[in-house]
């Protein structure tokens, strides 16, 4: 197999195959070619890009360099970037450069990491198809006509078209996993708290969690080992240890206990996407993993307790943008109420100002005990219910999504209908969980994922999980038709090299 | 569950959204869908559960002393204002 992975890339840069100049230079031609297609970035920074490759080669030459050093990647937009653009996929912010950087943005660049671009995504993280962006959506290389998922359908479909090796991204509902599912690529949503949400645009802070989306586990922990780690300026930082994740990718699985989880089995789940995820099981047995069902019965309120919470919290975050310190103005606002109200209505999109309406509903006097409260009460039982499963199993089990990639704007006229995309993936929100999604298999030509999900702090038992799983599989090294086959410069596109 | 448009008025008020009429009926039928999706709620029992405050078992809200931690930057973050000028934001006239 070629040069497919970061890890791979990081090899051929240290054996001096190639230069992080030459690397970058083909990040961003592919970037140019694919964009017409599949619309997966905002801003591309080419310039600065070949300015910090070389400064990477000067590092690669001296030997002060990392695993991460000179390889290219995308950021989603949500991260700020100083002196970069930065919209967070809104009208809101299409003329906000930022005088900062985010700390994953400044520790993946004191790597080494070189940013080529901004990645589309849903407007203020808010979406399950990439439809919400001001920027238009985003298409899924699989197939143009379908959604690449959301809301970090840019980096998800940048990753699987093989733009850059991998692509930041955050996770409030799903939105790192549920577009990784449809888009055939491995996503890493750590534990709250694992990764710095400094200079993260906030939607729901309680939730709001940064990864990373790749081609393999392998990749997943080469990143989140740079990204992960205490920060004084998140005050939901959490000060613990970061293990090495790499020394534990190849433990055996021997005796891991795996929860398949029965309340992701039901009704509602497409037969196409429920047999490529039971396969995963065989695999796992084979590598030693012991299998049982285990039952969670709160988790099926999680999409409810979600459209509580994560609203709220919006209405709550969102109430900084007033068009007076940053982001959009209206015009002639003839008085200060005039000012805020357009500039907000004008610089949101529909879904924004949906969400920020359900929040403010739902905190307002006299519902709070109703709606607010209610919904952290029920958020404690299945927190209840995760922490009992995990006295029983190392790991749960389920499908990331309930189908493959919908057709872009199937979904669109009715928000319930969207809401429920991320079914599976809310839960380890409301808990804080590490979860995972990885490529599982293929249904009509489209991507299957499977979820893992793993306790508090268990990245290492995840990323590990999913790496002996993708040696003994390949459906993560598949890539949709018409792009190229490796990273390697100058490995051009090929056909064909989707399901066998 | 079903709001009223007089409501979503109130509703988009405090939000500080100016609504279009027509975009009131299409809030009022989405926002009453989604409290009926979140009224399935109601069917959890949760008395006496303590409701969550974070989502690490044991962890707290950090404070830092009240010092200075950084340089003053007002003219760097004044770059994004839509209006500013000698330091101060501008808004339209407050007090006649």
């Amino acid at each position: 197999m070629a040069a497919e992975t970061l890890a791979r890339l990081s090899a051929g840069l240290a054996a001096r195959q190639y230069s992080s100049v030459e690397l970058t230079r083909e990040a961003l031609s592919r970037i140019d070619r694919a964009q017409p297609q599949l619309n997966a970035l905002v801003t591309v920074t080419a310039e600065r890009a070949l300015a910090t490759a070389a400064v990477a080669d000067r590092r690669l030459a001296s030997g002060e360099s990392g695993p991460l050093t000179g390889v290219p990647i995308i950021h989603k937009d949500i991260f700020c970037t100083s002196g970069v653009l930065t919209t967070c996929g809104s009208k809101m912010l299409s003329n906000f450069v930022s005088p900062y950087d985010a700390t994953v943005v400044s520790r993946l660049g004191a790597a080494g990491m070189v940013m080529v671009g901004k990645a589309n995504m849903d407007e203020f993280a808010m979406g399950s198809s990439n439809e919400t962006s001001w920027f238009g959506p985003v298409h899924n290389p699989w197939d143009l006509t379908r959604v690449p998922g959301g809301s970090s359908g840019g980096s998800a479909a940048a990753v699987a078209a093989r733009l850059a090796p991998l692509a930041t991204a955050t996770d409030t509902g799903g939105s790192i996993r549920q577009p990784a599912a449809l888009c055939g690529v491995t996503g890493i949503k750590p534990t709250y708290g694992r990764v710095s949400r400094y200079g993260m645009i906030a939607f729901a802070s309680s939730l709001d969690q940064a990864g990373v989306i790749t081609v393999s586990a392998e990749d997943a922990a080469l990143t989140l080992q740079a990204m992960a780690g205490f920060d004084a300026r998140d005050s939901t930082s959490v000060d613990v240890e970061v293990p090495d994740y790499r020394a534990s990718l190849d433990a055996p699985l021997t005796g891991l206990k795996v929860g398949i989880l029965k309340e992701f089995f039901g009704a509602g789940l497409a037969p196409e996407v429920e047999g490529p995820v039971r396969e995963t099981l065989a695999v796992l047995r084979k590598l030693g993993a012991v299998v049982r069902e285990v039952s969670l019965p709160s988790l099926p309120l999680s999409v409810p307790t979600y459209y509580v919470v994560a609203p709220a919290e919006c209405s709550s975050n969102l109430a900084r943008f007033d068009g007076v310190r940053y982001g959009h103005r209206c015009e002639n606002p003839k008085d200060l109420q005039d000012l805020y109200q357009r500039s907000r209505a004008e610089g949101f999109g529909a879904e924004v100002k949906r969400r920020i309406m359900t929040g403010t509903y739902v905190l307002s006097a006299g519902y709070y005990d109703a709606y607010y409260l209610k919904a952290q009460k029920v958020r404690a039982l299945i927190n209840a219910d995760f922490i009992r499963a995990f006295g029983e199993v190392d790991l749960l089990l389920g499908p990331t999504t309930p189908t493959v990639a919908f057709g872009l704007g199937d979904k669109t006229s009715d928000p319930i209908t969207m809401y429920l995309n991320d079914i599976y993936t809310i839960g380890a929100n409301l808990a804080g969980l590490p979860a995972m999604s990885i490529p599982c298999g293929f249904a009509g030509g489209l991507p299957v994922g499977v979820q893992l999900i793993g306790p508090h702090f268990g990245e290492a038992k995840l990323l590990n999980a999913a790496h002996r799983f993708q040696q003994e599989t390949d459906w993560h090294l598949r890539g949709p038709t018409g792009y190229a086959t490796s990273f390697e410069p100058g490995a051009g596109p090929t056909s064909g090299r989707g399901e066998k | 569950m079903s709001l009223t448009a007089r409501q979503i008025e109130t509703i988009a008020g405090l939000a500080r959204l100016a609504l279009k009429p027509e975009e009131i009926p299409v809030y009022v039928d989405s926002l009453s869908r989604i409290l009926g999706l979140v009224s399935e709620l109601e069917q959890a029992d949760t008395t006496s559960i303590e409701p969550m405050a974070h989502p690490l078992t044991g962890q707290v809200q950090r404070l830092r002393a009240d010092e200075i931690s950084s340089g003053n930057a007002r003219d760097e973050y004044q770059r994004n204002a839509p209006q500013a000028e000698a330091g101060l934001y501008l808004v339209p006239r407050v007090i006649e």
